[in-house]
């Protein structure tokens, strides 16, 4: 008897500590969140803070100029050139990787059965060997007595034609690194249509260009528009392909910054150009993340 | 007509698939094959072959070294992001909170993100609080962008666990240890398995990163780099061949060991 009313009181304490407490999920996401403050948000916000610092100097928190972005938007610099290559590159990128993609994506879905996931797991494979090395296996194949050139003397022709350090060959390099960014989320999008939509259509005497523009299309955008704009964004940002493939032959603007950052030791400038970069990755990146719902595109596989 | 056309597509779709694949792995044979070709300067057709930049490069001390680091960070990278990636995943999918809609997407920004660019941004921010770059800042720099990839792959198993099963679990008046190892963790442990798997890979595989981040320590993707812009030897493509045919290794025994994993989880469910 005597145990029982102490325990109830008890009980509804605790009850009342559980009402008081955090909720479980966002105490599952804590340390996540944490870490992403400390090696993510706080990172960006020194870029930020150091392009408004004065022009090679460090001192970062210290002083305020706007100096950095007016040296940028002054018409005589031509860091504008960058940028232009920077997006016109990303922008041909998603262009081409959703046409080489969408015919994949499909096949993974409908077409390649059993032997889907084999085929995915040649897909993903290349994300886990570093982009140089692959690269450089392009410069190996387009090189002058490479295996291109070889292989077109062997057949009698002249030699292969020279594209190495072209800025068709960047968008090649880009193209061919990004392609698993573009494929695996067009391939989400793609199993989001169910399939009985598309036989409706079809029994009832839609043609397939009909089908594909008005049920598989519009159904699968969430994930396309995930595909491009990862792509885009990576794309955009990207540095290794105009070294190893371009030589060089165009500066794009995350070169520019690392150019800032290292040989010229001035990183309130190169700041001053990152912030720039990631004001139109991250706007970007926030419209079109809005206008999805991930609980959607993740959880029906 | 229309079952000619469904046919032709069918063919069209699998040849273009074929020719992608082949593409994609064109280079890493011209790799292979400049790595055991003969010459100090690669030519095709290769004139003679030899196995001699192989055993050169399995044999100096400086790859050793490299390799050492690239392997720390690698399994030190995985190891953490495993255990916050699984708390994460949770609350990405399994539990309904205020700020998850929020925090979905605040979690693939790192992955949205171009990787020289937060490599460049790290540094400066390792620069600025007084860390001089190492091997641990570049797990550091790996873990912002592997965590969340860790996180999506962990919450795909999520989304597809019950959490009535918990629930019955503590109404019977098992406690919450006792609920995360004999219940949680057995579903999920084929999500678990394959996220650490995913991130052994990629930061093994990482190059952008490390090469802002990891100071004077080198790791293989950043030695391949150094050498390949000035002192271009095939050992160079022999390492790349060499660093692809491990992770080829690790990808197919680890996924014949999930698949194991996941079929006898199917079982107990």
């Amino acid at each position: 008897m005597a145990d029982i009313s102490l325990s109830a009181p008890l009980a509804k304490a605790e009850k009342r500590v559980i009402g008081l407490k955090i909720p479980a999920g966002l105490r599952c996401a804590g340390p996540v969140l944490l870490f992403l403050l400390l090696g993510f948000v706080a990172p960006l916000v020194t870029v930020v803070a150091y392009s408004f610092a004065t022009p090679r100097s460090f001192d970062v928190f210290r002083s305020f100029t706007l100096e950095n972005f007016a040296a940028i938007f002054d018409p005589a610099n031509t860091v504008w050139m960058s940028f232009a290559w920077s997006i016109a590159l990303a922008i041909l990128t998603v262009i081409v990787l959703a046409v080489i993609a969408y015919p994949i994506a499909y096949g993974l879905n409908r077409l390649f059965g059993k032997w889907a996931s084999l085929v995915s797991v040649l897909f993903v494979f290349p994300l886990f060997v570093s982009e140089n090395v692959r690269l450089y296996g392009w410069v190996l194949f387009f090189i002058k007595n490479g295996v291109l050139d070889g292989t077109m003397k062997m057949l009698g022709f002249a030699g292969g034609p020279e594209v190495l350090f072209t800025p068709a060959i960047i968008l090649f390099g880009m193209v061919y690194v990004y392609l698993p960014f573009m494929l695996f989320p067009i391939t989400l999008g793609l199993a989001m249509v169910p399939r009985d939509l598309v036989d409706a259509a079809s029994d009832l005497g839609a043609n397939r260009l009909m089908i594909w523009r008005e049920i598989e299309l519009p159904l699968a955008m969430p994930g396309i528009l995930i595909g491009m704009l990862l792509t885009f964004v990576l794309a955009a940002g990207a540095v290794a392909e105009a070294k190893i493939l371009g030589g060089q032959s165009v500066i794009v603007i995350t070169h520019d910054i690392e150019i800032a950052f290292t040989y010229a030791q001035n990183w309130p400038l190169g700041s001053a150009l990152a912030v720039l970069l990631m004001l139109v990755i991250s706007g970007l990146a926030l419209f079109v993340m809005s206008k999805l719902d991930l609980d959607r595109i993740l959880g029906r596989r | 007509m229309e079952q000619i056309g469904a046919k032709r597509t069918r063919l069209f779709i699998g040849v273009w698939t074929g020719f992608v694949v082949l593409m994609i792995y064109l280079p890493i044979l011209c790799g292979a094959l400049a790595g055991l070709s003969k010459s100090r300067y690669f030519g095709f057709p290769v004139k003679q072959f030899s196995t001699d930049w192989w055993a050169r490069t399995i044999s100096s001390l400086e790859i050793h070294t490299l390799v050492q680091n690239s392997l720390l960070i690698a399994l030190v990278v995985t190891v953490v992001s495993v255990v916050f990636a699984f708390f994460g995943a949770l609350a990405f999918a399994r539990y309904e909170w205020k700020g998850r809609r929020l925090y979905q997407k605040l979690l693939l920004l790192p992955i949205f993100f171009p990787q020289p660019v937060l490599g460049l941004a790290l540094l400066l921010w390792f620069n600025s609080v007084g860390i001089s770059p190492s091997w641990q800042t570049a797990v550091i720099a790996h873990l912002v962008w592997i965590i969340p990839v860790v996180t999506l792959v962990i919450a795909i198993q999520v989304y597809g666990f019950d959490p009535v099963l918990e629930e019955a679990a503590a109404d019977l008046g098992a406690g919450r240890l006792f609920i995360l190892r004999e219940i949680t963790l057995p579903i999920l442990w084929p999500g678990i398995w394959s996220g650490a798997l995913f991130a052994f890979l990629l930061s093994w595989g990482n190059f952008p990163l490390s090469l802002y981040t990891a100071g004077a320590d080198s790791t293989v993707p950043k030695w391949l780099y150094s050498k390949m812009v000035a002192g271009y030897t095939p050992m160079v493509p022999a390492l790349g061949t060499m660093a692809t045919l491990a992770a080829a290794v690790l990808l197919l025994v680890g996924g014949a060991a999930i698949a194991l994993v996941r079929r006898r989880a199917a079982r107990q469910v």
